[in-house]
């Protein structure tokens, strides 16, 4: 029987990474994720044949109702709030290693000491995990607006993280009993917390993905005091993809990770320059008229487009001005929506085929030739001020060259400034018009004015 | 058993195949791949059985089972979610 749980575990870690290797190509990915599906349930399944084991009531009893709840929220989030559930799963997985790391210690029967101190240390990074990961999740469902700052903040994180670290080394070195393992765990969850309340809610998607990595660790640490193979495998793949995948995210953001980590967004630089010129507003049947006469037209979403639920109509004019024979481009930044690639789901969710969508440094050389490039819901992403302004908070910042097309039609609602409190000076170009309104709206009245041409 | 050094080894390789499956990846597909490892990691909740599995006393009983509860949310969520998102990436030449 063990042969047959070891060649299970085998098949499953192949299986999981031949699947994410698939699933990080458009064409591929979706057999990828059916691939590691598999070698999920078969590894679960021949699990329940380790021998020497009992408890099998509540395990099957936790297992539906981990599966039910998840399946059903997992099938009914919106798209647009989907960082935030990969957060929460993330979160329960990072719980899980710890919860395997408290068992193993307060049994004390870890079979050497290397197992032990990477218990101990898997579960460290699973209950930061878990409960930072829980804070994201609040902070981006909005039940959390405020970031929270206080005096001497990074040197308590500091010191709190430091005894937390010589309690695990007191459980690694000795058999304390319960009380400090519990006192232990209760730290850890309490530095997840605080290290993640300072941090502001653009910054998060990168958060959640290092602590998608932390939850990797965790887990390849803990497969090896359990001497579970696929576990060690799976779980290291997942903290070294992990990295790589945050440390992509925050270059794309032009953020590094340690600034991230500890420092407050736009609390270094001076004052930001002041803008000159004045906001030009434009009538949607003019816009309309603009762009289906137009040779080329580039579309700019942003996560505002997804807030308004906007972009079924806009890929509807997409199609409006395709049959026209005007050429069509969806331009996105890394970070537009809520995280990197998270605008790509949304747009593909409203039927836009990804070969029509371009990522920055695609489309940006095309701009200049574009007759018009329609903004909607965007506003860091293609402020000028990354380019052309040392003072500015977003200076340095990759952005999508939008104030090069020969004209700019913004769909805005208001006259606020964006996301980070920045104004844009890209609103106040002389080739900018502002179509002020709901986003689906206004996309409805751009498609009444191509219709009725 | 795996020993201390053939550990180290699986460790070692383990972090570089992650590093070299994700390479290469486009912008577009950081979200569900993000989500895909996400799920990936739901492996945890075998360990979780096997933990619960060997508790004796009430209080593992309870971490035990809050474990597994924990460790199956993360992997048929994981799986639920990059299903959903994956199934609606589709090129123009299909349509």
């Amino acid at each position: 029987m063990q042969l047959v749980i070891d060649v299970t575990y085998f098949v499953a870690a192949a299986l999981f990474i031949l699947g994410l290797k698939r699933m990080s190509s458009p064409k591929t990915a979706v057999g990828g994720i059916l691939w590691a599906g598999a070698g999920m349930l078969a590894a679960g399944f021949i699990t329940f044949f380790v021998p020497g084991m009992e408890n099998y009531g509540l395990m099957i009893i936790a297992i539906a109702i981990g599966s039910v709840v998840a399946w059903v929220s997992g099938k009914r989030v919106a798209m647009t709030d989907m960082p935030q559930m990969i957060a929460l799963y993330n979160g329960m997985g990072g719980g899980a290693a710890a919860a395997i790391a408290a068992v193993e210690l307060i049994k004390g029967e870890v079979h050497s000491a290397a197992a032990i101190w990477l218990a101990v240390i898997g579960a460290v990074i699973g209950t930061v995990s878990f409960s930072g990961s829980l804070v994201a999740f609040s902070k981006l469902q909005g039940w959390m607006r405020k970031s929270l700052h206080f005096a001497g903040q990074q040197l308590f994180n500091l010191s709190l993280f430091g005894v937390t670290l010589g309690l695990g080394i007191w459980i690694a070195s000795g058999d304390p009993g319960t009380g400090v393992i519990i006192s232990f765990f209760v730290l850890a969850l309490i530095f997840g917390v605080l290290m993640t309340l300072p941090i502001g809610g653009a910054d998060m998607p990168v958060v959640i993905s290092l602590y998608n990595a932390f939850t990797g660790l965790a887990v390849g640490f803990e497969g090896y005091v359990l001497n579970n193979a696929a576990m060690i495998i799976a779980g290291t793949v997942v903290g070294a993809a992990g990295t790589l995948l945050t440390q992509l995210m925050a270059k794309a953001m032009n953020r590094p990770l340690s600034n991230v980590l500890f420092k407050k967004f736009g609390a270094a630089g001076g004052e930001a320059a002041e803008v000159g010129g004045s906001l030009k507003p434009i009538e949607a049947d003019d816009a309309g008229i603009m762009m289906a006469f137009a040779d080329k037209v580039i579309i700019v979403p942003g996560y505002g487009m997804a807030v308004a639920q906007a972009q079924h109509k806009i890929w509807e004019l997409a199609k409006l001005l395709g049959e026209r024979g005007v050429t069509v481009k969806f331009a996105i930044h890394p970070v537009a929506g809520r995280m990197p690639g998270h605008m790509n789901v949304l747009l593909a969710e409203a039927g836009v085929p990804y070969d029509l969508i371009y990522d920055l440094d695609e489309i940006n050389p095309e701009f200049e030739t574009a007759d018009v490039a329609l903004v909607i819901g965007a506003n860091d992403v293609v402020n000028p001020a990354a380019r052309n302004d040392p003072n500015s908070p977003i200076y340095g910042m990759p952005i999508l060259d939008v104030d090069k097309a020969k004209n700019v039609i913004v769909i805005k609602r208001g006259t606020g400034k964006g996301f980070s409190g920045v104004e844009n000076q890209l609103f106040f170009a002389d080739n900018t018009r502002m179509l002020y309104g709901d986003g689906q709206e206004m996309a409805a009245k751009l498609i009444q004015a191509v219709k009725e041409l | 058993m795996i020993e201390g050094m053939t550990a180290l080894y699986i460790f070692m390789l383990a972090a570089f195949t992650g590093y070299e499956v994700i390479a290469r990846v486009p912008v577009i597909l950081h979200t569900p791949l993000m989500s895909g490892s996400n799920f990936v990691h739901g492996i945890v909740v075998v360990g979780a059985m096997v933990a619960l599995g060997n508790a004796e006393t009430a209080t593992e009983q309870v971490i035990g089972f809050i474990g597994v509860l924990l460790g199956a949310m993360n992997a048929v969520g994981g799986y639920v979610v990059t299903e959903r998102m994956l199934e609606m990436f589709k090129s123009s030449k299909e349509n």
